[in-house]
C-alpha cells in the first residue's frame, strides 16, 4: 500500500502585528530594522501556546475523520509549554484520541517538523498517524527575529491507503551547523550573522539531500510543482531553486508577508498551504532546515480533489484583524515589566490530584448525556440536571468541544484581572442541549456581540500559574464566524 | 406548606455600625458598635442572650473562620454560637438561625450578627479569590460586575429593550439611591449623583458604568430577637414581628439546562411566591409598604422588582421612570440608600436591611422617615452570580397585621 497524507490542516492565529508597527517601536534604537517593517505577522492571543494552536491545527485536519483510527500523535515543537510532561499527551487527551495512542514529543532543532513527518511516514503501515508542529517563540523586542517569527501550527494525518499525496522519498542529512541556538533556561534566540548562514549552510547543505532525495524518488528537478523551503530570508528559496534546477516558478510563498516565520511548524505550515492549491499529479518538495536537512517528495493524487475543505493554512491566512498596537504583544510576551494590579496576584495553584479527576472535563470537553430523558449537560453530574428526570448514574459521557452553540448572554469585564482586558465572557448555549458560563477569546472589539449569535469552542489557555511554572487549559467560547 | 413563621418572633432589637471605609477599625470594633446600640436598644444584658448566629462571607479577609471571632468580640458567655456563610444572604441567614431558635423554643432570646471588613485588599471591588478547586478548572473569569451585567444583555434580549432606555433606567435607581443615602448618616456613600453622571461614568462590565455598582464596604449590623411574649414581658410596644423568612437555591438549572433564559431570577421567584404565602400577602404591590432588595448593581434592582412580582415581566423600566420605588413614590425601594450607597459589607447587609425596616415602623428614621406608616417590610438578598445563587426573601412587619 502506498504511504503518504491522508488529510491536511491548519491554524493561524487571527491577530496580525503590523511590522511598521514594531519598526516604529525600535528604529530609534536601530534604524536598520526600518527595512522589515513591512507587511504582518501572526500574533498569537495570550491564551495560546504550541499546544492549543496544535490542538486547533489537528482539529481542522481530523474535521470529519473517524478519530478512532488514528494510533499515533507525533508533536513537534521547540517551544513546548512543559519541558517535563508531554505535551503531545495534553493535545491527545483535547482531541479525545484515546489512551491507546502513541504520543510522541520531538524538539530541539527547526527540523523538528519534518523530522516527525519523516518518522509518521515510516511508521504509516502500522495505522494513521496524526503529525502536528506547533510553535510559539519568544523573541526579543528590536531584533529582526521579533519582525520575521511568526505563531502557528499545521497538521498531517498520514498513513495508507486513499492518501491525498503519496509519499514518493524522501532523504536526510544531520550536520551540526550552529546557526543559532537557545540554550536550557533560556528564553531567546542567540543567532549568527545571516550571509554566514545563506552561504555555508542553505546553499552548500540543502542541494545535496534534494538531489538525494529526488534520485531515490526518480524524480527530476525541473518536474518539481511547488518547492517549499521555509527560510524567512529572502531570495533564498529562488537562488536554491536556481541552483538545484527547480523551476523559479515551483518556489513556494514563504508566508512571510502575512504570516512569518513559524519555527519548526514552518515547513509543514508551507507544505499544508501547497496541498490546498495542488492539482493531481502535482510533485511537493517540502524541506525542513536545522542542523542538517530533511527533504520529503509528495505527489498529489486524485483524492485530494475530494478531500473536504479545510480551512487550513489559507482559510486562517483570510481570516485576519489587524493589530496595530505593539504594547499588546510586548504585554502577551512579557518583554516589559508591567503593573499589573493586586488582582492579579490570586494564586492559581492547580491540584494536580483534582485536575487528574476532571481531565475529561476540563482536558476533553466531555459533558454528559442522560440515557433516561436524554438531556445533554454540562459538567457531567451524578444525577441528571433536567427538571423532571431526577436519574441518577443515568449520562454517558458527551463530547461537546465540536457542538455548534449560541450566546445567550455576554459582558465585557473590565474589573476582574485578565492579560488582555476586558474579558469577555457569557453564557453559552448549546443546540443539542447543554450550556456553560464560558469565557470567549478573540472576541474582535469591532465586532459587536448580539444575543443569539452563533459560538464555537476552542482550547486554551486557562490560568497561567506563574509562581510554579504550571498553566491548566480548558475550552472557551469565540464567535463561529470568525474562527473555523 | 408548614405553618410557617408569622408572627412567632418578635424584634427586640437593632443595631448597625457606620458603613465604609473603616480604615481604623477591626471587624471585632464594627461588631462591638453595631452591638451596643442593639443591645441598649433591646434594653437586655449579654448574659440574656441564649444563642447566637454571626454572619460573614469573606471571612478570610478579616476574622477567620467558626464562631470565635463573634464570642470574643463580645465576650458571649459560653453560649452555642453559630457561624454562617451564603454568599450575600450571609447576614439573613444569621436572622434566620436566631429567629429559628426563637421560633422552636430553643432559645428564649437569640442574637444575630453580620460583620465584613473588606476594604483591607489593597484594591477596589470585591476580593478576587479561589472558588474552589475544580470550580476554578472551568468557571469563566468572572467579576461580580461582569457577573451580573448578563442580566443586562439577556433582559435586553428577551423584552426588545433598547440599551438606552434601559441603561437610563439603570441610572433612575442608582439616582435615586445616592439621594435617599443622601439622607442617612450612616450610609457609605452620601452624595447625590445626577442621570448624566451616571451614563458618563467609566464602564466597568458592560453595561455597567461606575455608578451602576453598589459600594464595596466595612460594616456591622446586629439584631436580638424573642418570643413576642417575653418583649412584651421585657415593656416592648408595637411589636415588630418577622412575616416570612424564605431562600432559595440554586441547583443547577440555570447553569447547566437550557430553560432559563438569564433575563431572571429563578431563585427570587421561588422565595417570594413561598415567603408572601407565608406572610399571607395576596397583593405584594398593594401591600409592601417598603423595600430593600439587594441593589449590588442597578440591573439586578430592576430585575428583582419583576421577580418579587411587583413590577409586571417587561414592566420594571417602566414603574422605575414612573418613580414608582422612589422615596416619595408609591412603595419605596432603597430608602436607605441601598447597597448602593448604604453600603455592601456582605455579612452584615441582611441585618442592615431589616435594620432600615425596623427604624421607619418604629419612625426613627430621620430625615428618610417614610410619612405614611409602614406595614410590611420586605427585604431581599442575592448572592452568587445570577446563573447560580441564594435569594433570601425576608418580611417583616407591625405584629398582627
Amino acid at each position: 500500500m502506498t504511504a503518504g497524507i491522508l488529510a491536511y490542516g491548519g491554524y493561524i492565529p487571527k491577530a496580525r502585528l503590523q511590522r511598521a508597527e514594531i519598526a516604529k517601536a525600535h528604529t530609534w534604537f536601530n534604524p536598520g530594522l526600518r527595512g522589515l517593517g513591512k507587511g504582518e505577522r501572526s500574533m498569537s492571543n495570550w491564551d495560546e501556546d504550541s499546544v492549543t494552536m496544535a490542538v486547533e491545527a489537528s482539529r481542522d485536519c481530523l474535521a470529519e475523520l473517524d478519530r478512532n483510527a488514528v494510533t499515533g500523535l507525533y508533536m513537534a515543537s521547540t517551544t513546548y509549554p512543559f519541558v517535563d510532561r508531554q505535551n503531545s499527551g495534553i493535545v491527545a487527551e483535547a482531541l479525545n484520541l484515546g489512551r491507546s495512542i502513541q504520543a510522541v514529543d520531538l524538539s530541539s532543532s527547526q527540523r523538528a517538523g519534518t523530522s516527525a513527518l519523516m518518522l509518521a511516514l515510516q511508521a504509516a503501515s502500522s495505522g494513521p498517524v496524526l503529525v502536528v508542529a506547533s510553535e510559539k517563540r519568544r523573541t526579543k523586542a528590536a531584533s529582526p527575529l521579533e519582525f520575521t517569527c511568526g505563531d502557528g501550527a499545521a497538521a498531517l494525518l498520514v498513513g495508507e491507503g486513499e492518501v491525498i499525496a503519496k509519499y514518493l522519498g524522501g532523504a536526510t542529512e544531520s550536520v551540526d551547523f550552529v546557526d543559532h541556538f537557545r540554550g536550557e533556561g533560556e528564553s531567546f534566540d542567540y543567532t549568527w550573522e545571516e550571509r554566514w548562514v545563506r552561504d555555508e549552510s542553505y546553499m552548500k547543505i540543502v542541494p545535496g539531500v534534494v538531489e538525494a532525495a529526488l534520485q531515490k524518488s526518480a524524480v527530476s528537478a525541473d518536474s518539481i510543482t511547488t518547492f517549499c523551503f521555509p527560510a524567512a530570508m529572502p531570495r533564498v528559496a529562488g537562488m536554491l531553486a536556481k541552483k538545484m534546477g527547480i523551476n523559479d516558478s515551483a518556489v513556494a510563498d514563504n508566508l512571510q508577508a502575512n504570516c512569518g516565520e513559524t519555527g519548526t511548524a514552518h515547513s509543514l505550515v508551507m507544505l499544508v498551504h501547497a496541498l490546498e492549491q495542488a492539482s493531481p499529479g502535482d510533485k511537493i518538495l517540502a524541506v525542513g532546515f536545522g542542523q542538517g536537512c530533511d527533504v520529503l517528495l509528495f505527489e498529489a493524487t486524485n483524492a485530494i480533489t475530494s478531500m473536504k475543505t479545510r480551512l487550513g493554512i489559507g482559510g486562517h491566512l483570510a481570516r485576519r484583524r489587524e493589530e496595530t498596537n505593539y504594547n499588546r504583544f510586548v504585554g502577551f510576551n512579557e518583554l516589559l515589566i508591567m503593573e499589573r494590579g493586586i488582582r492579579a496576584e490570586v494564586d492559581k495553584n492547580t491540584g494536580l490530584t483534582t485536575l487528574f479527576r476532571n481531565r475529561a472535563m476540563t482536558q476533553g470537553f466531555i459533558g454528559g448525556k442522560c440515557n433516561e430523558c436524554g438531556t445533554a449537560q454540562f459538567p457531567k453530574s451524578n444525577i441528571c440536571v433536567a427538571p423532571d428526570c431526577a436519574a441518577i448514574d443515568s449520562q454517558e459521557d458527551e463530547p461537546f468541544s465540536d457542538k455548534s452553540a449560541k450566546l445567550n448572554s455576554y459582558t465585557a469585564d473590565g474589573l476582574t484581572y485578565t492579560p488582555a482586558p476586558p474579558n469577555y465572557f457569557g453564557m453559552v448555549q448549546f443546540d443539542e442541549g447543554g450550556r456553560l458560563m464560558s469565557d470567549f477569546t478573540d472576541v474582535d472589539p469591532n465586532v459587536e456581540l448580539v444575543v443569539g449569535m452563533p459560538m464555537r469552542m476552542v482550547f486554551r489557555v486557562k490560568d497561567y500559574d506563574k509562581r510554579r511554572g504550571f498553566r491548566r487549559y480548558f475550552w472557551k467560547a469565540t464567535p463561529a464566524d470568525v474562527a473555523v | 406548606m408548614a405553618s410557617g413563621i408569622r408572627d412567632k418572633v418578635a424584634i427586640l432589637g437593632m443595631g448597625c455600625a457606620k458603613f465604609g471605609e473603616r480604615w481604623d477599625r477591626n471587624a471585632d470594633d464594627l461588631i462591638v458598635e453595631a452591638y451596643s446600640e442593639a443591645l441598649a436598644d433591646a434594653g437586655i444584658e449579654t448574659k440574656q442572650i441564649d444563642a447566637a448566629w454571626f454572619g460573614t462571607a469573606i471571612e478570610e479577609q478579616h476574622v477567620g473562620k467558626s464562631g470565635v471571632p463573634l464570642a470574643t468580640a463580645l465576650r458571649l458567655p459560653y453560649i452555642p454560637v453559630t457561624r454562617v456563610e451564603n454568599y450575600c444572604a450571609s447576614g439573613t441567614e444569621a436572622f434566620r438561625g436566631a429567629v429559628y431558635a426563637v421560633a422552636s423554643g430553643a432559645a428564649d432570646i437569640a442574637l444575630a450578627v453580620g460583620v465584613e471588613k473588606l476594604k483591607d485588599t489593597g484594591y477596589g471591588g470585591l476580593p478576587q479569590r479561589g472558588r474552589g478547586s475544580v470550580n476554578d478548572l472551568y468557571w469563566a473569569n468572572a467579576s461580580a460586575p461582569g457577573s451580573f451585567a448578563q442580566l443586562a444583555a439577556a433582559y435586553s434580549a428577551k423584552h426588545s429593550v433598547n440599551a438606552g432606555d434601559l441603561k437610563r433606567a439603570m441610572a433612575h435607581i442608582s439616582v435615586k439611591s445616592h439621594d435617599n443615602g443622601s439622607r442617612n448618616p450612616k450610609a457609605h456613600l452620601q452624595n447625590k449623583i445626577n442621570e448624566e453622571k451616571v451614563l458618563n461614568a467609566p464602564m466597568i462590565a458592560d453595561p455597567l458604568g461606575l455608578y451602576d455598582c453598589c459600594g464595596v464596604s466595612d460594616g456591622s449590623a446586629c439584631a436580638i430577637v424573642t418570643t413576642p411574649d417575653i418583649a412584651r414581658g421585657l415593656g416592648k410596644k408595637d411589636l415588630i414581628t418577622v412575616k416570612a423568612l424564605q431562600l432559595a437555591v440554586s441547583n443547577g438549572t440555570e447553569a447547566q439546562h437550557n430553560s432559563w433564559d438569564g433575563s431572571y431570577f429563578m431563585t427570587t421567584r421561588k422565595a417570594a411566591e413561598r415567603a408572601y404565602k407565608e406572610a399571607d400577602i395576596a397583593k405584594p404591590r398593594d401591600q409592601i409598604s417598603l423595600f430593600e432588595v439587594h441593589d449590588c448593581f442597578s440591573i439586578t434592582e430592576l430585575v428583582t422588582m419583576e421577580d418579587l412580582f411587583i413590577s409586571p415581566e417587561g414592566g420594571a423600566i417602566k414603574d422605575v421612570m414612573d418613580g414608582f420605588y422612589d422615596a416619595d413614590g408609591k412603595v419605596p425601594c432603597q430608602i436607605d440608600g441601598g447597597l448602593k450607597c448604604f453600603g455592601h459589607p456582605i455579612g452584615a447587609s441582611g441585618l442592615r436591611m431589616i435594620y432600615e425596616m425596623y427604624l421607619q415602623m418604629n419612625g426613627r428614621a430621620g430625615e428618610r422617615q417614610r410619612e405614611q406608616d409602614p406595614v410590611f417590610g420586605l427585604t431581599h438578598n442575592l448572592g452568587g452570580f445570577p446563573h447560580q445563587n441564594v435569594s433570601s426573601v425576608t418580611i417583616v412587619g407591625r405584629e398582627g397585621a
